[in-house]
């Protein structure tokens, strides 16, 4: 398959029905999307979304020109993966045992982890990092059993001191 | 001054220059139309039959005038039925400014009484659209809504407002014409590097849509089509842009395009598409549409370049200020070799017209054309006939034939005529329409006649809905399956229920003699036009197929 994964930094305003307007262009133009996150930024005007979508290069120049088209969008980019810190957020909750505890909280020290609540038949563990750290440490869990997890939709800035850029400021 | 959010509503619509306004009332309006009643010295309401024909009006009357189309409508019912009209616009990238009531704010979300996600609904056929929950933002978010509209490609905005929000009051203070951004215009490098495109072509095509009408760059394009000496072929969008008079002209291209059109469009080394957008319509099959050449793409729209078919060059910027910028790179060209294999084609393409007929569609379209002038107004719906209107009337001036492009809409051309009509200041103006189209919005005769419109109706009666036979013909083994109307309607005896003129014409003859009457009328007049039910619309390149695939007679 040609298709590969992209990640897009979008500025957009920050009010209600703007996640439905892009979620809403995804799926009316068929495009696939990963993950999208998206939060208030320290200008309480504009929300942040990191959204992962998928396909050729024909589908990805579609969906960075379709975004920039609409009028809450502020800015976009494809952020380049190889200049990009990424980071992914886990919480998840395993079965432990008193056999299995210790191997449990000592595998979350190397993962870098945190435990973040503690019962006696379950953890809960917090775990930040690229999507494939996350991956090795859910199929890890999965030996002991996991009882649920969440996990969020990446989020990304560009190395370096520049913001998203101008560049693609289209008009209407 | 402090006033209502009903009273912001008509003063920033004045402030915005809009004049007129197409609509229909309801419960969560009537603020608003109480207003319009205490403003109506100062802005023009006319009111349809149905809402569709108010959107379809404030259309018609944008695409007339080049300005905002303004459309009012209550909420639940009145706002759905607006959507067609709405996605119509969407479709044809025409400025329009729908503005509809809904429930008060804290009713909202409650399923009340004619509640519905109106933005919700509208969301994917708008450019964009606001629900107004703050009296504070009425008027900016109006404007907003009006530069949206009209800026860079334009499209039609819908503005949602809460009858409570219409009750409010807030300080209200004129403001002047929202700003169109300043026209966009490439790089001298990008129009260089065009320019030596254009100079290494010996075949160019020049391929003109409705991004031309709305940027106004008909003469531009003239100009080119002369300096390069190219002919111009036409999406049906962008037909009216430069007169049929013009010696390149070629006439519309694409699946019912002119034999010429067509075989120079995939003949050509280098088209220079403009503000066109490469329909599936009009290109039948991406892979195989015009092999050997060269496209280069101007459009305003980024989204636009390499969207359908891929471009060897894209241009973005305002079509009118880029030509402007081009033809100032250009040397002039002859192409006598290319002009000469053109006139082969145009003999060829009087070969397959039909001959001899009685009544045949082109027949009638050239009676009709002796008794318009340049500046009649030309509507159709959708469907055969507006394909012959498509292919046989030549049109003179842009901006005076309205036809409904992206959406196909049957029930488009009555709404539109009206809005046409009104947008020319109550000029001639004349709807070519099929019997089911004009089934789907004759309501709106009534709109016509209350507003004394000289508004001739011209119906293609074929009795069938022609173009859908028309395939099944082709493609279903003569299966007509639900094609065949057979109706007793007398359109006749209905345009004067309306209080309209009615006249048949069941040959040539009484063409011409109900012709006479109608023009010598400045009120609206229903010609019913009978027609052949198995006459087909050529050339045709079938669904998904290419030039070698045309059927020619
Ligand atoms: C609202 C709508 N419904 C259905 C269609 C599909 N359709 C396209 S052309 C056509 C037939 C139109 O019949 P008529 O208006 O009589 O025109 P004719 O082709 O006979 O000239 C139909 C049903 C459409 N384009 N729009
Ligand atoms: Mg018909």
């Amino acid at each position: 398959m040609k298709d590969k994964q992209f990640i897009l930094g979008v500025l957009v305003a920050n009010h209600a029905g703007v996640l439905t307007r892009i979620s809403g262009l995804f799926s009316r133009r068929n495009y696939n999307i990963d993950s999208l996150n998206v939060a208030e930024t320290e200008n309480p005007k504009l929300s942040r979304m990191t959204i992962i979508a998928r396909g050729d290069e024909y589908i990805k120049a579609q969906i960075e020109k379709q975004l920039a088209k609409l009028h809450d969008v502020k800015k976009v980019e494809i952020l380049p993966l190889d200049d990009t810190v990424i980071r992914e957020h886990l919480l998840i909750k395993i079965k432990v045992t008193k056999q299995t505890r210790s191997e449990i909280v000592e595998s979350v020290n190397i993962f870098r982890g945190k435990v973040v609540d503690f019962n006696i038949d379950s953890v809960t563990v917090e775990i930040t990092g690229e999507s494939t750290k996350l991956d090795a440490f859910i199929k890890f869990a999965a030996e002991f059993g996991i009882i649920e997890m969440c996990r969020a939709g990446a989020v990304a800035v560009r190395r370096g001191i520049a913001p998203l850029s101008d560049e693609n400021e289209f008009l209407d | 001054m402090n006033i209502t959010g009903a009273q912001i509503i008509i003063e920033t619509l004045i402030e915005q220059g809009c004049d007129t306004v197409f609509g229909y009332p309801g419960g969560f309006v009537l603020n608003i139309y109480d207003e319009l009643y205490k403003q109506s010295d100062k802005i023009h309401h006319i009111i349809t039959a149905h809402e569709q024909g108010a959107a379809h009006a404030a259309d018609g009357y944008a695409r007339v005038t080049g300005k905002v189309g303004v459309v009012i409508a209550t909420s639940g019912p009145g706002a759905t039925n607006l959507v067609t009209g709405i996605a119509n616009a969407y479709l044809d990238s025409i400025p329009m400014v729908a503005i509809t009531g809904n429930v008060p704010l804290a009713l909202l979300g409650k399923d009340s009484f004619q509640e519905v996600d109106t933005t919700g609904i509208t969301m994917p056929i708008t450019k964009h659209n606001y629900i107004v929950k703050d009296v504070s933002e009425l008027a900016d978010v109006i404007r907003e809504a009006f530069s949206i509209a009209k800026s860079g490609r334009p499209g039609p905005v819908l503005v949602d407002i809460p009858k409570d929000i219409q009750l409010q009051s807030f300080e209200y203070s004129p403001a002047p014409l929202a700003e169109e951004r300043e026209p966009a215009c490439p790089s001298d490098a990008a129009l260089e590097k065009v320019a030596r495109i254009i100079a290494e072509s010996k075949k160019p095509y020049i391929y003109c849509g409705g991004g031309v009408i709305i940027s106004g760059a008909g003469e531009e394009v003239a100009e080119l089509s002369e300096l390069i000496d190219s002919p111009i072929g036409f999406s049906m969008m962008g037909l009216s842009a430069v007169s049929s008079n013009n010696r390149n002209y070629l006439g519309m291209t694409g699946m019912h395009g002119r034999y010429a059109s067509l075989k120079a469009n995939s003949e050509a080394d280098l088209i220079i598409a403009v503000g066109v957008r490469f329909s599936d319509r009009a290109t039948g099959n991406k892979l195989r549409y015009s092999q050997k050449a060269r496209i280069v793409h101007i459009d305003i729209d980024p989204a636009e370049i390499d969207k359908n078919i891929p471009a060897y060059y894209g241009l973005i910027g305002d079509i009118k200020v880029t030509l402007a910028g081009l033809l100032k790179k250009l040397d002039r060209q002859t192409h006598k070799e290319w002009q000469d294999e053109i006139s082969v084609m145009r003999e060829q393409e009087k070969s397959y017209l039909p001959k001899d007929t009685e009544m045949h569609p082109k027949d009638i379209i050239e009676k009709v054309m002796y008794y318009t002038d340049e500046n009649t107004i030309i509507a159709t719906d959708v469907g055969q006939h507006q394909m012959w209107a498509s292919q046989f009337y030549r049109i003179k001036k842009p901006k005076t034939f309205l036809t409904s492009g992206g959406l196909g809409t049957m029930g488009f051309g009555m709404g539109a005529a009206i809005g046409g009509c009104i947008g020319s200041g109550c000029g001639r103006t004349l709807l070519i329409t099929g019997d089911g189209s004009f089934g789907m919005n004759l309501n709106e005769l009534a709109t016509a006649v209350s507003n004394r419109l000289p508004l001739i109706v011209l119906v293609f009666n074929n009795g069938v809905l022609g173009m859908v036979r028309q395939w099944q013909t082709i493609f279903y083994d003569k299966r007509y399956s639900e094609t065949n109307l057979e109706r007793k309607t007398d359109f006749v005896k209905l345009a004067d229920a309306f209080g309209a003129d009615g006249f048949r014409a069941g040959n040539m003859n009484e063409l011409d003699a109900a012709l006479k009457k109608a023009f010598e009328m400045q009120t609206p007049v229903v010609i019913d036009c009978i027609i052949d039910k198995d006459e087909r619309v050529l050339p045709m390149i079938p669904p998904g197929g290419s030039i070698e695939n045309v059927i020619v007679n």
